[in-house]
């Protein structure tokens, strides 16, 4: 902001000089004219003086054809004639060369943004040596227009010895400038690689560039150290790496078909498996490798493996790593081979600490991982102001250049002038005021949806509190599969809630798509947002009255004094809804879209087949996260599955987009939804799951009979009782420990970070709101000294054209 | 090479993968052409009509412009760098300014730098392939101009143009080119 707030500076200056030295050519008479305070456009009275000069003015110009209804255009119509004549005087043609539109800043990074960009009849002769036909691009020359350069010899940003001189300029301006910021101003100039090499050389020191790493935010040793490692693994083409870049090629025929709406729910596929990887790896090295080399004794009952073991996570998997169950609550002595010797030295490695501490940072990383991504999104699709400018928006940034197959281009075409059809007609139309029989139907019909929504999610909720409760239900269901399916299945029955869940998952969005439809919204943001939120809302009722549920069941377990593991029970039914989940989209990805579009092209005749419904797809996606961060406490290996189920997941959704789907004709704001949907995942899913597995450590009873914390009175305890072990033995620790009961387990402590964060908070939405104030007054002055240089350049024109009348025309 | 060198400098280091991949696209756009080896920095120009070939540009209505933004002599003609540097400015990585300084330029049919109103009216036919009556093409030129033009020439400068894509934050998602 202040880079702009001295730019207007500088046009108040250059207009005022120029002025006056346009004040020498004419003559004595118009000075009178010229002393009239014409700085200010407010206080002078236009209308008036404007009437005197539209009869001197040429009215032979046709060219004034504004019919838009702002009273600025109809008075400029007349003084424009004026503006677009070529043969300017040469006063004119002075202060037009100065103004700053075509001056502005030679080495701002704006203002190189006008490279030169000269016909061919304009270029100069190829002269043989490289370094004349380099400079050139470096100057500022393009803002000149082809009739001014024949005029006189200001062609002062034209030709090589300037242009020599702005490059020194801006290698100068350049190294005034941190290494790291000018940098950053150098890659956002339009200058060609080579050039920006050259400058790069010149401007930095070769020790700076070296270290110099477009991620590096501090200068210290160690991230040296990292980003030259980094650079190393690139350089080689690492595996890492290259499994970062996953599904590279698919991802770009993807957009290349459907464009980027598409293509932001893959690349959210792929940022939750890398999610998932990440905790995935952190709990198999800490928690699951070291249980797996030393297995505690099981149970010899449950061996018998049959497939259905797989679905219901009971029987045989119930002891395995996969659930809180398997794990001891001993120290385990792990074999470490010294260096040198053949002595293997034991280390004592204590698995409910690992569990304990595993969870808590592994949860902690990906809090910060996932604050981060969100600031990094909010960053790119926060606007200080809310865009009036829909029409040019859309002519400019609404071509997707990601697009490359020639049906979904013509598509898109047909996507873009629908909308500014649709645009077109309401200017034109201007709002229909709804007559209130209208509008109070319109509100009859919002209300009717709204209700359906919200009494089929209540419902829902309901259905599945009833069933999961209701013994006598849980009873029959028993004995029905046991009679259908045989004794050995006998565990099916748990099934059938995950079953109902998901079931209620599929159906119901199917439910509010035909609410919405019912409606008319105003725009289709508001659809999309209306129908974001009733999903929400359904999910966050379902797994709210699961949570419910389980609490009720773990603290009758708890009085009943039974031996069962509520921890494994818990796990178990997580698995399950997953499991169920999984196949569920499966089914609906098979039945939904690839019969559908067989029925509709083969009974219903059209050629019109289903479009991906990007906000279903996401949501479905953030509701297994969820599950998979509820349940990675209590089933430590739920990551794994959460990544198996993503990779099918990406290869079904992409062949059954490329088999059956077809690229939506609705507008979609790519960029604000990756916004939010990254922090719905932040918020209501990680937050909710974070808060349940805090409850969860801090308050409940571990089960005596299983699990690494059968002896201690809350998992969080075991963690107390390491510190206290560690206090007495290591010197580092015993300090982070005590800073640890000092800071934060201290709440006065926790209060006096809170409040220094919102003070920051309402220090930034200040310095904001204070921003968009100095913006709104900066586009005021900026209109007013268009308004000032079209008058002065009309005045000057026609004083020279009324002193010289046979150069007119 | 990693054990000759033990540091490495950015021009070397600078999206070398990257350039490796974009050297082989820019190799089989004419492989008779174009030399594989380009350490003696061969003066090298691919033409216009073959650089529009490629798959990723082939469908796009603004190919030619995008291709002469890029072009030294404004004709269309790419040597190597200036290939790179069209994909780079249309990469993810590219600042947003860097962005907006060549859409103007695309947008920018007579190549005057101001987005006149003729620039805008061809502008709007390539986007929609004219399926917008002359009459509303009018309109909707008028219209944005009349939205983004701040200082009342009734043409868009690049400032004009600036503050209207800052406002609109897809434009970084859709002014972009996968390679």
């Amino acid at each position: 902001m202040a880079h702009g707030g001295s730019f207007t500076v500088n046009v108040c200056e250059k207009d005022s000089d120029d002025e006056r030295t346009g004040e020498s050519g004419p003559s004595q008479k118009s000075s009178l004219l010229f002393k009239e305070p014409a700085f200010n456009v407010q206080e002078y009275p236009e209308a008036i003086q404007m009437g005197t000069f539209i009869e001197h003015l040429d009215s032979s110009d046709s060219e004034s054809t504004s019919s838009s209804e702002r009273s600025k255009e109809s008075l400029n119509s007349k003084p424009r004639c004026s503006l677009q004549r070529n043969n300017w005087s040469a006063a004119t043609k002075r202060v037009l060369s100065s103004m700053p539109s075509r001056t502005t800043g030679l080495h701002s990074s704006a203002g190189i943004a006008m490279k030169a960009r000269r016909t061919p009849a304009e270029l100069p002769p190829r002269t043989p040596s490289h370094d004349s036909l380099h400079t050139p691009r470096v100057t500022q020359e393009g803002t000149i227009r082809p009739d001014l350069e024949e005029v006189d010899g200001t062609k002062y940003l034209v030709g090589s010895r300037c242009a020599e001189s702005s490059k020194e300029q801006l290698v100068s301006d350049l190294r005034d400038l941190s290494v790291s910021e000018g940098m950053r101003k150098l890659r956002a100039m339009p200058l060609s690689l080579v050039d920006k090499r050259e400058i790069r050389k010149c401007s930095f020191s070769p020790a700076a560039r070296n270290s110099l790493n477009r991620n590096l935010f501090c200068n210290n040793l160690l991230s040296t150290y990292i980003s030259r490692m980094w650079r190393h693994c690139t350089f080689t083409g690492h595996p890492i790496v290259s499994f970062l870049k996953l599904w590279n090629s698919s991802l770009k025929k993807l957009s290349g078909r459907y464009g980027t709406g598409v293509l932001s729910y893959f690349l959210f596929l792929r940022t939750i498996l890398f999610i998932n990887l990440l905790l995935f790896t952190i709990t198999c090295l800490f928690l699951v490798i070291p249980q797996a080399i030393h297995p505690p004794p099981t149970d010899s009952r449950l061996n018998s493996f049959t497939g259905i073991e797989l679905l219901t996570g009971t029987g045989y998997l119930s002891q395995s790593l996969m659930f809180y169950g398997y794990y001891s609550n001993v120290t385990i002595e792990m074999n470490q081979l010294a260096a040198h010797s053949a002595v293997t030295h034991m280390v004592p490695y204590c698995i409910p600490t690992a569990y304990f501490f595993t969870i808590t940072i592994s949860f902690f990383i990906i809090c910060i991982v996932l604050v981060y991504s969100m600031s990094k999104s909010f960053g790119k699709s926060f606007q200080v102001f809310k865009s009036t400018g829909d029409l040019s928006e859309k002519v400019f940034c609404s071509w997707d250049f990601k697009v490359i197959k020639r049906p979904s281009i013509r598509l898109q075409s047909e996507k873009i002038s629908t909308q500014l059809k649709e645009q077109l007609s309401e200017l034109t139309s201007g709002e229909e005021e709804s007559s209130p029989m209208q509008r109070c139907c319109n509100l009859v019909i919002h209300a009717v949806a709204w209700l359906i929504c919200l009494a089929s999610i209540f419902l829902s909720a309901g259905g599945v509190y009833f069933l999961s409760n209701s013994r006598s239900l849980v009873v029959a269901i028993e004995a029905y599969t046991k009679q259908h399916f045989g004794p050995h299945h006998k565990n099916l029955h748990l099934l059938f809630t995950s079953a109902v869940v998901s079931g209620f998952n599929l159906l119901l969005p199917g439910i509010f798509n035909l609410c919405a439809w019912m409606e008319k919204h105003k725009s289709p943001s508001t659809r999309v947002y209306v129908s974001i939120f009733r999903n929400l809302l359904l999910k966050i009722s379902i797994i709210g009255v699961l949570c419910y549920h389980w609490l009720g069941k773990i603290a009758e377990i708890q009085d009943h004094q039974a031996s069962e593991c509520w921890e494994n029970f818990v796990g178990q039914e997580l698995y399950r809804l997953l499991l169920m989940d999984f196949i569920f989209t499966v089914l609906y990805t098979f039945l939904g879209e690839f019969i559908w579009r067989l029925f509709s092209q083969i009974i219903l005749k059209k050629n019109r087949k289903p479009v991906f419904d990007i906000a279903r797809n996401v949501l479905e996606l953030i509701y297994g996260q969820t599950l998979t961060w509820l349940g990675v406490l209590l089933a430590p290996l739920l990551p794994a599955v959460q990544i198996a189920k993503l990779f099918v997941l990406f290869y079904m959704k992409k062949s059954s987009l490329m088999l059956n789907c077809q690229a939506s004709k609705k507008p979609w704001r790519a960029t604000q939804m990756t916004t939010l949907f990254i922090t719905l995942l932040c918020f209501p899913s990680f937050l909710g799951a974070a808060v349940a597995v805090v409850y969860t450590v801090w308050m409940i009873k571990p089960s005596s009979g299983c699990g690494p914390f059968r002896n201690v009175a809350s998992m969080f305890e075991s963690g107390k009782l390491w510190a206290e072990r560690m206090k007495d033995s290591q010197q580092i620790l015993s300090w982070l420990i005590r800073a640890y009961y000092t800071f934060i387990d201290n709440p006065l402590f926790l209060f006096l970070p809170t409040g220094i964060f919102l003070l920051v908070i309402y220090f930034h939405t200040q310095v904001v709101d204070g921003q968009r104030k100095i913006i709104r007054r900066l586009e005021k002055q900026i209109e007013n000294e268009g308004k000032d240089k079209k008058f002065l350049i009309t005045q000057l024109q026609y004083l020279y054209e009324e002193n010289n009348p046979d150069s007119s025309h | 090479m990693g054990n000759k060198q033990t540091i490495f400098t950015d021009e070397q280091l600078d999206a070398y993968q990257v350039r490796r991949r974009l050297h082989s696209r820019y190799h089989e756009l004419a492989p008779h052409l174009v030399p594989m080896d380009y350490t003696n920095e061969p003066d090298c120009k691919l033409p216009l009509a073959l650089i529009v070939d490629m798959p990723e540009l082939k469908e796009n209505p603004f190919r030619n412009r995008i291709v002469e933004s890029f072009s030294e002599d404004g004709m269309g003609n790419l040597s190597f760098n200036e290939f790179v540097d069209m994909f780079s400015v249309l990469s993810e990585m590219a600042p947003r300014e860097l962005k907006a300084i060549y859409a103007f330029k695309i947008y920018d049919f007579n190549v005057d730098n101001y987005l006149c109103k003729e620039d805008l009216e061809k502008t709007l036919n390539r986007l929609t392939k004219e399926e917008l009556t002359p009459e509303e093409v009018e309109l909707v030129c008028e219209k944005t101009i009349e939205e983004a033009d701040l200082d009342g020439d009734n043409k868009l400068s690049y400032a004009d143009f600036e503050n209207m894509i800052s406002r609109a934050p897809d434009f970084l998602s859709t002014f972009h080119i996968r390679i």
